[in-house]
């Protein structure tokens, strides 16, 4: 453990020492010489970012792609964010939960870092958050999507650059309904965030004149769906709504298919059933449709910057996870810049950093007074292998933020 | 629920359960007869996933993945038991979870260098893609019915080997009495070598053709392991017959169990598992203590 922080200690990004010394020395001289003050500058400690993320296990890849989305900003700022050098200090999270209180602690106490970027899992962004309250340290979480982050544990300093469960799955409520479907079954895994989010579907569902004909789930992250597949054709729904990822996801699109299921009821799910999943799915996952707050082709000049410059940085397609680091980064750069890069007026960083308006690659994007993202949320639907763009399904999506006290 | 329902419902249970039966086979047969506990079992269910991934993306048949999965698997065996296993005959209990443990641990990091964490798919064979059409919504898999037939047909051959042949013969003797066996001339070692590579062999073959129906992914080996421990002590250790019966029993009350009782079927095939060790605590066919 303390080897993996001693060598995370020397990665700093475009850091060697003598480049630091140099690039504070020339900004010593540039303050004498204009006359003008540039306290926290001349003090010229860079703002140490703490990344959290998920670097081995399940969602090694998605932390991955949040890092090289979070770095490729920085880089794009000349290794800056609002005129301050950045470094960074990586702990591997695991996706274990139960060490994440620790990890938490580590980043905060021994290494003293000005703010935390993390993580994918939601049980450990929730230590996290609980962490960031007791030490009043500022957070940006890059995915884990449990509602109660930015709900009943939302805090001033603790911002989400992705999603809220309830926020990806509310409008597709609406669209299941006004595409004519009356009777739909739901099925997930028994698990926090399956919950919520078909709980948020079918909140959206029923309200727009819907009923749930069935709620089907089973253990996380059992794979053995053959038994709800076939009461699924017993129940004949007018459409399935689904919440799976990852290997899950895979399987279960194909059992569906090799149940001749997709040809008579429509499948629709949160964007996570076919995103990152979509190439083993191959035909089966073709015609799904699902909501998230991202599509492969979103015709929009960020978008297509930011999918060019990932490629060039790291030879990948961008996906929804780096554009979520990428925002987490650009939203730093946003409060740093009201403060021309002094990091220790707190205050007014956190204020602009709330009031902060993106052009994010995903589409415009502000935050909620709970600090979670106000964004579209795109339908979109598998052709040729790619989630394209279907429509809006609904513009600036607010979650409700329930039982969060900021939203008073 | 009427007739056609219950009894696909039924076939979902028969075809988890020979699924089930054929992975837990392998790991009997280890544990009965070499009295040696493999962890690492659904480590090589896995592996024979991954392999077979991989053999069907460069040669595109089905059959050449199954085979080549198998026989790697099969040579691996050989190869650990020559190397590890051996040393473990007759050493306690601990010493061998520790080392098939340390055997999950290198087994994933080599997959994950040779693989990476992608989710895969296996495609069937053309012939078996299909699928039936049972009503006017629900079809039933052609590949999954095959699966049906295959496991049943590996099953019998397993029965086969070992009560009618010699070399059944001569396991099931080692596995009465070892040092009766040895004492006899029978070149029990080499026999212990290929009922290692066998079980092993067995899970890898589990995992290949189930890699079609499955997908091939990281975590896939975790639950298949604790579901074959279950079977395994539920049947009685190293009782083959046994493993079948326990098989079934688990895969009819799972899929029963989601059926019927989805708040509770994840604790289901445990509550079975328990009730069967009350009323019998060698399983249903365990050897009975002297």
């Amino acid at each position: 453990m303390t080897k993996k922080l001693t060598n995370s200690d020397t990665n700093l990004v475009g850091m060697s020492r003598r480049r630091f010394l140099t690039g504070t020395a020339g900004l010593t001289i540039l303050g004498g010489a204009s006359h003008f003050p540039m306290p926290a500058l001349a003090q010229g400690s860079p703002l140490k970012v703490g990344l959290m993320l998920p670097y081995s296990g399940t969602f090694a890849k998605l932390g991955k792609f949040v890092d090289d989305g979070f770095r490729l900003y920085v880089e794009q700022q000349g290794g800056k964010l609002g005129g301050r050098e950045v470094s960074f200090v990586q702990v591997d999270d695991e996706s274990k939960p139960e060490a994440a209180t620790d990890n938490m602690n580590r980043l905060v106490g021994r290494e003293k870092v000005d703010v935390v970027v993390g993580t994918v899992h939601s049980g450990v962004a929730m230590a996290m958050v609980k962490v960031a309250r007791d030490t009043n340290t500022m957070l940006i979480i890059p995915n884990a999507g449990a509602n109660e982050a930015t709900g009943p544990m939302c805090a001033p300093h603790v911002f989400r650059t992705s999603f809220s469960n309830w926020q990806v799955c509310y409008p597709m409520g609406k669209v299941v309904a006004d595409a004519g479907h009356k009777k739909v079954v739901t099925i997930t895994w028994r698990y926090a965030a399956g919950t919520q989010m078909v709980d948020a579907f079918k909140e959206g569902f029923t309200k727009a004149g819907g009923t749930i004909a069935g709620e089907l789930a089973l253990p996380f992250p059992e794979v053995e769906f053959q038994a709800l597949i076939t009461q699924i054709a017993t129940l004949k729904p007018d459409a399935v709504f689904a919440f799976f990822a990852g290997g899950g996801a895979v399987k279960f699109v194909k059992d569906y298919a090799a149940a001749g299921l997709n040809k008579s009821i429509p499948l629709y799910g949160a964007g996570f059933l076919t995103d990152g999943t979509i190439a083993a799915q191959g035909d089966a996952a073709t015609g799904i449709k699902t909501t998230l707050h991202y599509a492969d082709n979103i015709d929009n000049p960020a978008n297509k910057a930011f999918q060019g410059a990932f490629k060039a940085k790291t030879g990948n397609d961008g996906d929804i996870y780096a554009v979520q680091g990428f925002d987490g980064a650009a939203l730093l750069n946003v409060g740093l810049t009201a403060v021309k890069g002094d990091k220790a007026a707190r205050e007014t960083m956190v204020t602009a950093m709330r009031a902060a308006k993106l052009d994010s690659p995903r589409g415009p994007m502000s935050f909620s007074k709970a600090n979670n993202p106000i964004q579209n949320i795109y339908l979109r639907e598998v052709k040729n292998g790619r989630n394209e763009l279907v429509s809006i399904a609904q513009a600036n999506v607010e979650d409700p933020a329930r039982g969060c006290k900021l939203t008073g | 629920m009427n007739g056609l329902t219950f009894a696909v419902q039924l076939l979902n249970g028969v075809q988890y359960g020979l699924v089930l039966f054929l992975v837990a086979s392998g790991l009997t047969l280890v544990f009965g007869i070499l009295g040696v506990i493999n962890l690492a079992h659904g480590a090589f269910y896995m592996l024979g996933a991954y392999l077979a991934y991989w053999i069907a993306a460069m040669t595109g048949s089905f059959w050449a993945a199954l085979l080549g999965s198998v026989g790697i698997s099969f040579v691996l065996g050989l190869a650990l038991e020559n190397v590890f296993i051996k040393r473990m005959y007759g050493r306690d209990h601990l010493a061998q979870v520790l080392l098939s443990f340390g055997m999950i641990l290198v087994i994933d990091e080599v997959r994950q260098i040779l693989f990476g964490k992608d989710v895969h798919s296996v495609a069937p064979p053309a012939w078996l893609s299909g699928s039936i059409k049972l009503t006017d919504v629900l079809s039933y898999p052609v590949y999954r019915l095959a699966l049906c037939g295959f496991c049943l047909a590996m099953a019998i051959a397993i029965f086969y080997v070992i009560q009618r042949t010699r070399i059944g013969m001569v396991i099931r003797a080692g596995a009465e009495n070892r040092e009766m066996t040895r004492s006899l001339g029978i070149p029990f070692d080499t026999v212990n070598r290929f009922v290692f590579a066998g079980g092993i062999a067995l899970a890898a073959l589990g995992g290949a053709v189930v890699a079609p129906v499955s997908t091939v992914f990281p975590g896939m080996g975790d639950s298949m392991l604790i579901l074959s421990f279950v079977v395994v002590v539920l049947g009685g250790i190293g009782s083959v017959s046994g493993a079948a019966i326990g098989a079934l029993l688990i895969g009819l009350t799972d899929t029963f169990g989601k059926v019927f009782f989805p708040q509770i079927s994840s604790i289901l095939i445990y509550v079975l598992m328990a009730g069967i060790l009350l009323w019998r605590p060698n399983g249903i066919l365990g050897k009975r203590e002297v």
